[in-house]
């Protein structure tokens, strides 16, 4: 099988989706002539003119337009080129899209989908590097998608544009040039993977985070530690059972969240699995960011975020506690 | 009955005008005493939260909706009533909402400001103020080459949002099926637009090359003539429209408010203004239709409405273990 990048897996799927669907449009800035200034889409707008538009920069525009597309049939992708956009879609995105199919007693659903590439490493600062998941979290009726393979991105983008729900989905951008497998099939939502089996500790992620926690599960071996390793790949709805499942076995659980420490997704797993088997934990925590803003400078960026040595050093330093 | 059997949508014989014009003006009738029932309910207790009411504005809603076809879409506010009632709406199920029962067009789960009736072409009415500007912009986007139309209702205050400014401009540029119309009632909240707007508000979308007017909302006529022209636009494919109907309210902003920042004299200028004097004085001097018949309207509304209102406090409220879900099957 042919390893494509992350990049080209999401262009896959929407090339699919658009050619399966002709309900599906997809807008944003720069994404259709221009084919997406992270080289994402190029192509689409040549094949599906009509349906691939490039738009102004204007979020407020873009989400509202998403929106009411959305109820009158349309199945709208639409790209927020930073996730530090995203504060100006979320009238659109979390008064109106999330509660939709609530408050219209199920008259109609909204299966939009924003695409918005996020995270740190890139020496982008603090406005152009964030990962938004904790202002979105707490919005019931939107779904939270975190691929880390490109496998995954084109399955659960797949899986997000056929979705009737309004989806967030989350692209670190320093996965764009990851390689992998992809064998095309649906990534179903809300189900996490185990992506590496070991009996002494869990280690969750998503995204980036997950090859972090390869990487230090890989180093561990030395030290005589065998970490099992998840990537919860959506946030809402979270797939706590797979961690309760794993959780049982290990007894410990580390969650790695590149985000601000208050109120991540990461306090949410560690409340969740606390709440449903605190008898069976010997140690539960959280490695974050700083509750503080992301640095510039490659010393201070490199220093701030949960690479994969921070991961080693917190596991090893609460096994000798 | 109103509601289903209305024979306002669709272009209509020269014949029927005068049909026509009657049952426009039932609607706005309809309106105006659905708002007083509403104020009355919700001084008895029986409607919560807040209400904002449309008394005063009817010509805009009932002008602009005349003219549209029901595959058409509209966006109202959280002043929505007049919209969801000029659409079609059963005032039963509109009622029925805002004392939250289960007989509810959306089943006690939206309340006055959120209605939504997608069977009548109401995409929502938006709480949020500017909203019905995005939301109808989406729709004109969904609606595209189809010779349908969206239509978003809004007031004087959304002109100076974020949302109008990117809306209309976004409208324009991919020349979407989009009338916007302003119901300017001279007051965002509790503050004169004229205090928080610099310029103009029409100045706004002919700097974008949208064709616009500014005209009397409260004349059905005018209102009705205006719409049919920038409907026409856009099912032609030649894009967006503005018009800015100049109206007022006759009530405060809402459930809170009465109105002390009004100049005195204001609202009674207006009463002489009011729609449906203008439309009563248009049918009997204009349309030779005899007095009693106009009062027989309003009569038949006051019946209709007194039952409704029966119906209404008798209902069933929704029951608290109703299945409420965050996402829908995929």
């Amino acid at each position: 099988m042919a390893e494509i990048e992350f990049r080209r897996a999401i262009r896959d799927a929407l090339d699919e989706e658009l050619a399966r669907d002709e309900s599906v449009i997809f807008f944003g800035e720069d994404v259709a002539k221009a084919g997406g200034v992270f080289a994402v889409t190029p192509g689409l707008w040549e094949k599906y003119p009509d349906r691939v538009l490039d738009t102004p920069i204007s979020e407020l525009a873009l989400a509202g337009a998403a929106f009411g597309s959305a109820v009158c049939g349309k199945r709208p992708v639409f790209e927020i080129m930073f996730g530090d956009f995203l504060p100006l879609t979320m009238d659109s995105l979390v008064n109106q899209s999330a509660k939709y199919w609530y408050i219209s007693n199920e008259q109609a659903s909204i299966p939009l989908v924003v695409r918005s590439a996020i995270g740190a490493g890139g020496r982008f600062g603090a406005i152009h590097s964030q990962t938004p998941i904790s202002w979105f979290l707490g919005v019931p009726g939107l779904k939270i998608v975190c691929p880390a393979t490109p496998a995954d991105a084109k399955g659960l983008l797949k899986s997000a544009i056929r979705d009737p729900n309004p989806v967030l989905f989350l692209e670190h951008k320093r996965l764009y040039g990851l390689k992998g497998e992809v064998n095309g099939d649906l990534t179903p939502i809300g189900k996490g993977a185990v992506v590496r089996e070991g009996d002494d500790i869990t280690v969750v992620g998503a995204m980036k985070s997950v090859h972090d926690a390869l990487a230090a599960a890989g180093k561990l071996v030395e030290h005589s530690v065998e970490a099992e390793v998840i990537d919860l790949r959506t946030l809402r709805p979270m797939d706590i059972d797979l961690v309760l499942e794993s959780v049982a076995k290990t007894s410990r659980l580390v969650v790695v969240e590149e985000g601000p420490r208050t109120g991540g997704w990461a306090a949410e797993v560690v409340a969740r699995v606390s709440e449903a088997a605190l008898d069976q934990l010997d140690d539960i925590w959280r490695i974050t960011t700083a509750d503080a803003p992301i640095p510039y400078s490659p010393t201070l960026e490199d220093a701030f975020l949960p690479a994969p040595d921070v991961i080693v050093e917190s596991i090893l330093a609460h096994r000798r506690k | 009955m109103l509601g289903r059997t209305a024979v306002t949508r669709g272009s209509l014989s020269v014949a029927d005008e005068v049909g026509l014009y009657l049952e426009l003006y039932r609607r706005m009738v309809l309106i105006r005493q659905f708002e007083d029932l509403v104020n009355a309910l919700f001084l008895q207790g029986q409607v919560h939260g807040t209400t904002h009411l449309y008394s005063g504005q009817e010509a805009v809603a009932v002008g602009v909706t005349s003219v549209l076809d029901p595959a058409d879409r509209v966006a109202g506010t959280y002043r929505g009533h007049g919209h969801a009632l000029a659409l079609g709406l059963d005032p039963q199920r509109l009622l029925d909402e805002l004392l939250g029962r289960e007989t509810g067009i959306c089943a006690g789960r939206a309340g006055s400001m959120n209605v939504v009736d997608l069977e009548h072409g109401l995409m929502g009415c938006f709480g949020i103020v500017g909203g019905s500007i995005a939301a109808a912009t989406g729709a004109g986007l969904a609606l595209r080459g189809t010779g349908n139309v969206a239509v978003a209702f809004f007031g004087d205050g959304a002109t100076n949002q974020g949302y109008f400014f990117e809306c209309l401009n976004f409208a324009k540029v991919m020349n979407l099926p989009v009338v916007y119309v302003c119901e300017n009632n001279g007051y965002g909240e509790y503050t004169p637009f004229t205090a928080v707007t610099a310029g103009s508000i029409i100045a706004r979308p002919l700097a974008m090359e949208i064709p616009s007017q500014t005209l009397d909302g409260n004349d059905l006529w005018v209102v009705r003539a205006a719409a049919r022209q920038a409907v026409e636009t856009a099912r032609r494919g030649d894009g967006p429209s503005f018009i800015e109907a100049l109206t007022y309210r006759f009530v405060g902003h809402s459930r809170s408010d009465p109105g002390k920042y009004r100049p005195e004299g204001e609202l009674d200028r207006w009463r002489l203004k009011d729609p449906l004097a203008v439309g009563r004085r248009r049918l009997v001097e204009e349309h030779r239709v005899p007095e009693s018949e106009v009062e027989s309207i309003v009569e038949d509304v006051r019946t209709e409405l007194d039952r409704v209102r029966q119906k209404g406090l008798a209902a069933p409220f929704p029951k608290p273990d109703a299945s409420a879900r965050e996402f829908k099957d995929g």
